[in-house]
């Protein structure tokens, strides 16, 4: 089984990674499309929780969320999953994401918290602007990435 | 960090002179290898700190400074109201009003022994820590109210605890202003069932024994000798105030420029004192204190049933309660004038002087108990507020040892198994729902605490007094 922490590759392109904060923890999506980079860079901050591939996708919940740029945007998009994860007790590891003019539409799958097959290691507290952007590579790839207070 | 960008005043002293928008000069107390092993960013926080509206004297960074969000962790900042000052949500951080509580046993390490394993699983048991916790408190709006508005206080008129532990709590234990309006239904909605959890993280709940006691005369004060056990409570304001500093870090955020306030850092984000954004973010931030020192209050409360089961001959008794990541209001001198300022203290602890009025009688004469937080596995201290430090950096010291490594590098090195035997071959026992948990918190991942007192000790910040070392720790 890989290391929780090792990147998830879900198809050649998409995937996520963690980088270093000296307190907290970075999470970054990348993808061929905004929605596939925001996608994955949820995907990052339930990896700073448990192994994503642990949660299984049995419940629904949907998103909804609008800001004046594409940081603030990512920023509102993972504070509103943070939200959810800590008033549901839920971990969610799939991801559906829409974006039109700044205006997120979400839909999550995941389970409530088991502390035995999870082992959650610790909560995340809420997205931060520390090293925040959502930028497109000169290859057409998408990155977007922000630091995560645990 | 680059030795060369600084001035050095003194041994534990260095300067950041002011350049380019600073408005006042950066000061850092740390001995010269802690600055050595300090984040640049470090640097840049302070600078960045310094050009903020109406900041009074200096931006400060403690021993223990490492790279936070706008502020450095570690950092002290004070502004004056009638100066165009502002106040920061970046200034205090996700978890408001987050520190430690110290509580004496009247029990030595003799006592416990035998019951140690037992003390261990019952406190695990009994205090809800780690991802998905829930407490026993249901709070419906009409207590969530007065919870906001009352802290320990109302903790206490519904039970839990003391009366007389209320006057060893900052504030007494109950913040004035806080204004529940001013809080969102969503950060009540988080909070709703989070009353008397520990959270996750670095926080923790220890048995700790007083391993070395530093200062005699004012360790008898304090009420403690070599030998006995204290428990250690390191906890914040839970889900409230990580929703109450994200959605205000974002409201200040986009609300700076119609203030003409240049962010250099979006998360410096603030808002002028004197301003819709300044007075609701106070009133927000002051209830999430109260909902901090409620929970602590509760847990206490859980603390001392267990002992009361176990070890019925304890009487748990507060040393102190001491939040390190605030923003309050401090008559402080400046230019020979007292002058009303709204401190920001992120990362770091208040630590008042002998002779301060807000001092509860009984350590009014000696100082503030100053609490310092460590690892499982290394050490936690106690230290007083000195006079000195009331004219360095406005009565401010560490709070603790700030990380060397990140989660990511020490669940690489590390398996959370092997840091619970090991820890248990020293007598430590370790209890915790995870053992990634425990991996990335491991010992290792921090700085070394003592060299961090040592300074603020040297730099005349506070006085140390006594070592604390863990018998017992509780892990989210």
């Amino acid at each position: 089984m890989p290391s929780p922490l090792a990147p998830q590759v879900e198809t050649a392109q998409a995937h996520w990674e963690h980088f270093p904060h000296q307190a907290d923890m970075g999470v970054r999506g990348l993808g061929p499309t905004k929605e596939s980079a925001f996608e994955q860079a949820a995907v990052a901050v339930t990896a700073v929780i448990a192994n994503p591939e642990a949660v299984r996708p049995v419940e629904v919940v949907s998103f909804s969320c609008e800001a004046p740029d594409d940081e603030l945007l990512l920023v509102d998009w993972l504070n509103a999953l943070i939200f959810e994860m800590a008033t549901r007790k839920m971990l969610f590891a799939r991801f559906a994401i829409q974006i039109h003019d700044h205006h997120l539409e979400a839909t999550a799958w995941g389970e409530p918290v088991d502390v035995v097959r999870h082992q959650p290691a610790v909560e995340v507290k809420g997205a931060t602007y520390t090293a925040l952007s959502v930028t497109q590579e000169p290859d057409g790839r998408w990155v977007a990435q922000c630091v995560v207070d645990v | 960090m680059d030795l060369q960008r600084l001035t050095q005043r003194n041994p534990h002293e260095w300067h950041i002179e002011p350049q380019g928008k600073m408005r006042v000069p950066g000061v850092i107390y740390a001995t010269e290898s802690l600055i050595r092993e300090m984040d640049d960013k470090v640097y840049e926080q302070v600078v960045n700190v310094a050009t903020l509206p109406g900041i009074v004297k200096a931006s400060y960074a403690m021993p223990d400074a490492h790279w936070g969000y706008g502020f450095p962790i570690g950092g002290v900042a004070a502004f004056n109201p009638d100066e165009g000052g502002v106040v920061s949500a970046g200034g205090v951080g996700f978890d408001i009003s987050c520190g430690v509580r110290l509580l004496r046993t009247g029990l030595t390490v003799e006592d416990i022994q035998p019951l140690k394993e037992q003390l261990a699983d019952t406190l695990f048991h009994h205090i809800p820590a780690g991802v998905g916790s829930t407490g026993q408190v249901r709070l419906n709006p009409d207590d969530m109210e007065a919870m906001l508005v009352g802290g320990a206080k109302w903790a206490v008129s519904k039970g839990y605890g003391l009366r007389e532990d209320l006057a060893l709590i900052e504030e007494g234990g109950c913040m004035a202003g806080a204004d529940p309006a001013c809080v969102s239904d969503q950060a009540k909605k988080r909070q709703r069932d989070e009353m008397g959890t520990l959270g996750s993280g670095n926080h923790y709940l220890e048995v700790q024994r007083v391993a070395r006691i530093f200062d005699d005369t004012i360790g008898a004060s304090f009420g403690l000798h070599e030998g006995d056990v204290v428990v250690s409570i390191h906890c914040g304001s839970r889900g409230l105030g990580h929703q109450i500093g994200t959605e205000f870090l974002k409201r200040m955020a986009v609300s700076a420029s119609r203030h003409q306030i240049a962010l250099p850092d979006r998360e410096l984000a603030c808002a002028p004192i004197h301003s819709e954004e300044g007075q609701e973010y106070l009133g927000a931030m002051r209830a999430a204190i109260n909902c901090a020192l409620a929970n602590r209050q509760i847990i206490t409360h859980l603390v001392r049933e267990v002992f009361e089961k176990l070890l019925p001959q304890a009487s748990l008794t507060l040393l102190y309660d001491v939040s390190h990541n605030t923003c309050k209001v401090e008559t402080h001198e400046i230019d020979g004038k007292p002058t009303r300022l709204f401190v920001h203290r992120k990362g770091a602890t208040r630590a008042f002087g002998p002779g301060h009025p807000d001092l509860p009688p009984s350590l009014r004469a000696i100082g503030q108990p100053v609490l310092i937080g460590g690892t499982m596995g290394t050490a936690s201290y106690v230290l007083a507020g000195t006079t000195k430090g009331m004219a360095l950096a406005y009565g401010s010291a560490c709070h603790g040892a700030g990380r060397s490594m990140s989660r990511h590098q020490a669940t690489r090195r590390w398996q959370g198994r092997e840091v619970v035997k090991e820890l248990a071959g020293r007598g430590i026992l370790i209890r915790s729902p995870s053992m990634r948990g425990v991996a990335e918190e491991a010992p290792g991942a921090y700085k070394d605490v003592s060299e961090v007192v040592d300074a603020a000790d040297e730099a005349g910040l506070a006085k140390k007094v006594a070592r604390l070392e863990p018998l017992v720790c509780i892990k989210g």
